[in-house]
């Protein structure tokens, strides 16, 4: 500019010759942390992994990547008591995001819509046998399938689906939709043997020709317990009246049925009493309904569809059309202790809901096996004592729910997977927790959970058809977007925006961003106004 | 075209003979008849393309003008005395950023005491503001040389002053020719800006600039007022080629040839001069005159050569160096230092007092005969101002000077004619 | 509740950018290509508001002129950090005068432009709270009563940062700045001083003046743009906070400015013609304390020597802004 007047005229832009990143003392950083939601998943599922295909509308990408870990979606989007919600940080804010009912969205789109898991990778040449077909079992074999191992599993009973189908009734878990998603699995080149009751597990590996063994046989032995009765009082177990419900003949429980117990099986099967026609349907359970181990929204529904509960009370007599409670009281450490006060209840039946046992038998004789409580114990890796016979669900000890049962399977398949081609499974390091804390939850507006639409009350007492509807695309799309995104970049522009000093780069869609660290000086701005947590500040060594 | 016609309006016609793109308006006396003419010009069409702005203030004005000029106008303005130091600071602003703004100081006397008659105190207060100041002596010269000043400033990409005297010139009725559109035309050609706001290709104007090269910066303001000095004549002869005329320049002589006493002044007061001299001459009298018309850049070199065959000079300035004496004769003396000659500086005509042929004879014989003081004051009431400096050495709470002086001339005119 | 509308966003229009928006429904600041009208090397503090809200305003103003834009630009931060020779931040066609004139230089470019037929090269002119509400001002109003087409942005930040942070007429009562020490029996800035430059300016009868802070950009580049599609006088004020006067965290910048339109300290409107015709109603309410604490320059209201009497008072202003303008949503019916 040699015309232009010195000095007191400048070229544009010039000013990047200045590198003002030496100001700096502290630098972002952009990270990773682990969602709460999970981070809390007990099927390991990458929930805001597959809720970030779900915000864009991409259901099927969606779907696909939640079935990376868990292929039950439909399954799990009815059943699991969903602790991803319990931990997620929207509760915080308003309420957490409907995790459950977005996974049930997508399960059933994929029902309706026919999606197909990905074909097996490369034949590994190796053989595995699963038994049982329950959510551990199914687990187990789909993972196993999918990387390239042949598999079959072995079922002791008729159906697929173990306690999916004997434990949980049809107004939670519609058979239709089980059937559906187990089909999905088999259709990988899984076989399915039906009654084939596995005796001895190590004949039957060696009569099979099999390489390892994941058994997830669950637990189906209902506990019991003594209860002085006359021979007129009918008393049940609950497992087995929820077992026979999947078959011709209904149990007949009389008009006045007690449920002994408060677990879910408690309600689930006062529930399937008021539906099989109880005009009374009572659950006795011997502490508070703050002790309840049963899910406080089953709790909730059971009451609303006329379900009574007797709390603080015990049985201690059954006679002929009654039977006689003792009322409790809590202890200074909250422990029920008897009153010596009784009261009676008119009762056709009694239905033990006390916990269930698992059959080991066919553990007998294996080396190295570990028994406690009446589970086999197993290492991290869910191997048991014995090389190469893994287990999982029900019979190791653990919480037994669908989803973990469905985690279990994931992990041991991992693990069975290593095993068999002489390696160690390691996963991937942890990331920190992003916790509430780490957002600004300015960036995200108001919006809370969308209900699902629940089934009218009257349907609900006499029928079974299912109690909880799902999300339309609408507001399931809705839902999803209420996603924070704890953690992790969802690419929302914010330290790209704030930034004084123009030091971040936008790579472009799915490519996050890059600081400038010529010119960043080291404001933290765009670690404070991240939405997600996704930035932190680093000390400068200086 | 000649015409009688007032000087205003003359230099109205001819800055509208300019081409001007943007005009910002503020009234002042006296030179708030050439705004008003180029308003009226501007509203009936008779001046196109041309925005004519009403502002707030002269300081308003001249920032307009900045803005305007930065993005590529020309740019015009006209002030005077307040006027022109309520826009001081963006008057050296317009310098500093190489504006070629032009803008027109009807000359006026600075408050207070407030007095809106002629002498030259308003543009001189501005000599070391960058600006570039033309004092023209007639009508003539001061539409002359407002033509010729786009043309210099534009050049150059500084800012002019044409400086003329106010009611004296601004508001007298004088046949002036004003030339035609074609030749001010083919004499002053299209604004083309050394910088301009243009978002095809944006710079940055007004940096911060520290030690580092801030002289640089100022020096290279002293050296475009250098070039100016090679300019301004050639645009003079430029503009006789064209016009026909003689008008402009550096300096301007006056039977200077043989003289001994050599008089010194700029603007109006020339024509005044040049009759006693002619007076003088027809006596005898060794006795010529030197018109300053650029006072800024300040003509040293041809100053020096018009003087340095006399034995002595006056310069004759409307304007007071408070403190000091003469602000020409300052510049003056800078130009003939180590020649040795003597110098006189007289001030007169201060605030509108009229400057009679009979006082400037009487001080021409004096300043012949080296009879005077270093520095003079021509028709100074001296009964008055020394009443009044004898008040405030007995009383501290003298009572308002102005009162005072009224009441001391009303007595004393009283006696004189009474 | 029934439905929700479809068209939600996991974070509203709150964030820079979304990926869930249509292209055309973006911010200026999310596009790759922005003009980034203030280049990085610019000298200004860590967090700079005014880096910021200059950058988002010129940004804005350049998409909507598409890129057919000249800044007048007062004597202030934001010129002398962009503009230290050799070195000019600007990517703009920029000018810098005085630091009381940028109305007029903006308006001597508009009329310019007028002239030569360029009715696509539009004109801002800029400055701080002091350029201004203070030294500017009677250019500012000549601006304004002239109605010349020029959009004006003052960045506000409550005083004279440049110098020293001394007062302005923008600068709240109690604030502590050098020339309103937090000393004697009324420490900071007195109370029942100040102007208030968007309702002067509304006075005018311009066609549009609006508020807007650095914490709402969706809000801000609605406002340059439409104010972009007006022609005649027009006036933004951009609340802009400044770590270094303020005696905040560099990382604060935001939040201040969030804090100050959640409290209804500074109320955030846009008006036409003299009248209000929108307010970004506050979103959570929060009491004054809340903005002021973190604030080194009102430190001396709290602690050991606490006024809870003078925040009170300021309560009092907040409570005023929000009742003056509506700042609260109505109650849910």
């Amino acid at each position: 500019m040699p015309s232009k007047p010195f000095a007191i005229t400048l070229k544009p832009g010039t000013s990047l010759n200045n590198l003002t990143g030496s100001w700096r003392t502290a630098r972002p950083v952009y990270l990773d942390r682990l969602p709460p939601c999970n981070n809390a998943c007990p099927a390991g599922e990458n929930i805001q992994g597959w809720l970030f295909h779900a915000e864009s509308g991409d259901y099927e990408q969606a779907w696909r990547v939640l079935v990376e870990n868990n292929p039950l979606p439909a399954v799990m989007g009815r059943v699991c008591y969903h602790p991803c919600e319990g931990a997620c940080n929207r509760g915080q804010l308003d309420s957490a995001v409907g995790i459950n009912s977005v996974e049930r969205f997508l399960g059933d789109e994929a029902i309706k819509r026919g999606w197909k898991f990905a074909a097996p990778t490369a034949a590994s040449g190796k053989k595995v046998l699963v038994v049982g077909a329950g959510p551990s079992g199914l687990s187990a074999a789909y993972h196993l399938a999918c990387m390239g191992h042949k598999v079959e599993i072995y079922e002791a009973g008729p159906l697929a689906g173990g306690m999916m189908r004997f434990g949980i009734p049809k107004y939670r878990l519609p058979r239709e939709i089980l059937d559906a998603e187990v089909q999905r699995i088999l259709d990988l080149g899984v076989a399915l043997r039906f009654n084939t009751k596995v005796e001895n597990i190590q004949q039957s590996m060696k009569e099979g020709g099999f390489d390892a063994a994941f058994l997830a046989v669950g637990a189906h032995i209902g506990k019991r317990t003594f209860i002085p009765a006359g021979d007129a009082t009918k008393i049940v177990d609950a497992v087995s009246v929820l077992r026979s419900m999947e078959g011709e003949d209904k149990p007949m429980l009389g008009r006045r049925v007690v449920v002994y117990g408060g677990g879910n099986t408690a309600i689930d099967v006062a529930r399937t009493a008021k539906r099989l026609g109880a005009t009374e349907a009572i659950i006795v359970y011997r502490r508070t309904r703050d002790k309840m181990p049963a899910h406080d929204f089953e709790v909730e529904e059971a009451l609303q569809e006329g379900v009574m509960i007797k709390w603080l009370s015990t049985i201690k007599q059954a006679g002929e059309g009654e039977i006689t409670v003792e009322k409790m009281a809590l202890d200074d450490k909250g422990f029920p202790q008897p009153t010596g006060e009784y009261e009676t209840l008119a009762a056709d039946s009694v239905v033990l809901a006390l916990g269930q046992d698992v059959d080991l038998s066919l553990l007998d004789g294996v080396p190295g096996l570990e028994m406690k409580n009446g589970t086999v114990q197993v290492a991290p890796n869910m191997m048991t004592g014995f090389p190469g016979i893994f287990a999982g669900g029900d019979m190791v000890p653990s919480e037994r729910t669908v989803t973990v049962a469905v985690g279990h399977g994931k992990k041991a398949a991992r693990n069975i997977d290593a095993w068999l081609r002489g390696t160690v499974y390691e996963s991937a390091p942890k990331h920190e927790l992003a916790e509430a804390k780490n957002l600004n939850t300015w960036y995200y507006s108001d919006a809370h959970k969308t209900v699902r639409p629940m089934l009218d009350i009257i349907r609900r007492q006499s029928t079974f058809e299912e109690v909880q509807g799902g999300l339309d695309e609408t507001n399931a799309l809705f839902e999803a977007r209420r996603c924070l995104s704890c953690g992790n970049c969802f690419e929302c522009d914010n330290c790209y925006g704030v930034c004084p000093d123009n030091a971040v780069i936008k790579l472009g869609p799915g490519k996050r961003f890059e600081f400038k660290y010529d010119y960043c000086k080291g404001c933290g701005l765009c670690v404070a106004e991240c939405p997600c947590g996704a930035i932190k500040m680093v000390a400068e060594d200086i | 075209m000649l015409k009688q016609m007032e000087g205003s309006q003359a230099v109205a016609e001819a800055i509208a003979l300019c081409r001007p793109e943007v005009i910002c308006a503020y009234p002042i006396s006296p030179q708030t008849h050439i705004v008003e003419g180029l308003g009226e010009m501007v509203k009936s069409g008779a001046l196109p393309n041309c925005e004519f702005i009403n502002v707030e203030s002269e300081f308003a004005a001249m920032s307009v003008a900045i803005g305007s000029s930065a993005a590529g106008a020309r740019s015009y303005t006209a002030t005077a005395s307040q006027g022109l130091l309520f826009m001081v600071e963006a008057v050296y602003n317009a310098s500093g950023l190489g504006l070629p703004i032009v803008m027109t100081v009807a000359n006026r006397a600075i408050g207070a005491p407030i007095n809106i008659w002629n002498d030259h105190s308003d543009s001189l207060s501005q000599r070391d503001s960058g600006w570039m100041q033309l004092f023209a002596e007639t009508n003539q010269e001061a539409v002359d040389l407002h033509i010729q000043a786009f043309k210099l400033a534009e050049e150059l990409s500084m800012p002019i002053m044409v400086c003329m005297d106010g009611f004296i010139l601004t508001h007298a009725f004088e046949r002036v020719d004003i030339p035609s559109q074609e030749q001010v035309d083919a004499y002053l050609p299209p604004f083309e800006p050394r910088q301009v706001l243009d978002p095809a290709e944006p710079i940055s104007i007004g940096a911060m600039v520290g030690p580092e090269a801030f002289m640089e910066v100022r020096y290279l303001a002293h050296a475009k007022q250098l070039q100016a000095l090679e300019l301004i004549p050639k645009l003079a002869d430029e503009f006789k080629q064209q016009f026909g005329r003689d008008s402009g320049g550096l300096i301007r002589t006056y039977r200077i040839e043989d003289a001994e006493t050599v008089i010194i002044a700029m603007g109006s007061v020339l024509g005044t001069i040049k009759d006693v001299v002619d007076d003088m001459r027809e006596q005898g009298h060794k006795i010529g005159v030197l018109g300053i018309i650029s006072f800024r850049p300040f003509p040293l070199e041809q100053v020096r050569a018009a003087l340095i065959n006399c034995k002595r000079f006056l310069v004759l300035e409307k304007s007071l160096a408070v403190g000091l004496g003469g602000i020409v004769a300052t510049n003056v003396r800078m130009a003939v230092s180590g020649t040795g000659l003597k110098g006189f500086t007289a001030v007169a005509g201060l605030g509108g007092r009229a400057i009679p042929k009979a006082s400037l004879q009487k001080l021409f014989v004096q300043a012949e005969k080296e009879e005077l003081e270093p520095v003079s004051f021509v028709d100074l009431d001296w009964d008055a101002v020394n009443k009044q400096l004898e008040r405030e050495r007995q009383t501290r709470r003298s009572g308002p000077i102005a009162e005072n002086m009224l009441h001391d001339k009303g007595m004393s005119t009283a006696a004189k004619f009474g | 509740m029934s439905f929700q509308p479809v068209k939600f966003y996991q974070t509203g229009t709150y964030t820079v950018g979304n990926r869930l928006l249509a292209p055309d429904e973006r911010s200026v600041q999310a596009g790759e290509m922005r003009s980034n009208s203030i280049s990085s090397g610019h000298r200004a503090c860590q967090g700079c508001g005014e880096a910021l809200g200059a950058r988002y305003a010129i940004d804005a103003a350049m998409a909507e002129s598409k890129g057919q834009l000249i800044a007048a630009n007062a004597t202030g931060c934001l010129e002398v950090f962009s503009t230290p020779y050799p070195e000019s931040s600007w990517q703009v066609p920029w000018i810098h005068s005085l630091f009381g004139n940028a109305p007029a230089v903006a308006t001597g470019i508009a009329a310019a432009m007028k002239v030569k037929g360029r009715h696509d090269v539009r004109v801002v002119a800029q400055g701080g709270d002091g350029g201004t509400t203070d030294i500017g001002f009677g250019c500012l109003s000549g601006m304004f009563e002239r109605n010349d087409d020029v959009l004006y942005i003052c960045y506000d930040n409550e005083a004279y940062m440049n110098t020293g942070v001394q007062r302005s007429s923008a600068t709240p009562p109690a604030a502590r700045t050098a020339t309103t020490m937090s000393v004697g029996p009324e420490p900071g800035n007195v109370f029942g001083q100040g102007k208030n430059v968007p309702e002067i300016a509304m006075a005018h009868g311009i066609p549009y003046v609006a508020t807007a802070t650095v914490a709402d950009l969706r809000d801000l580049e609605y406002k340059v743009r439409k104010a972009m599609n007006i022609r005649g006088a027009r006036y933004i004020q951009l609340f802009v906070p400044c770590p270094l006067g303020w005696g905040t965290a560099s990382h604060d910048t935001i939040r201040m400015a969030r804090l100050a339109k959640e409290t209804g300290m500074f109320p955030v409107f846009e008006a036409e013609y003299g009248e209000v015709t929108g307010v970004l109603k506050i979103r959570n309410k929060v009491a004054v304390e809340e903005y002021l604490k973190p604030q080194k320059r009102f430190a001396h209201l709290f602690g050991k020597n606490a006024h809870p009497e003078t925040v009170a008072r300021m309560q009092a202003i907040a409570d005023r802004n929000i009742r003056k303008y509506g700042l609260l949503e109505e109650e849910a019916n």
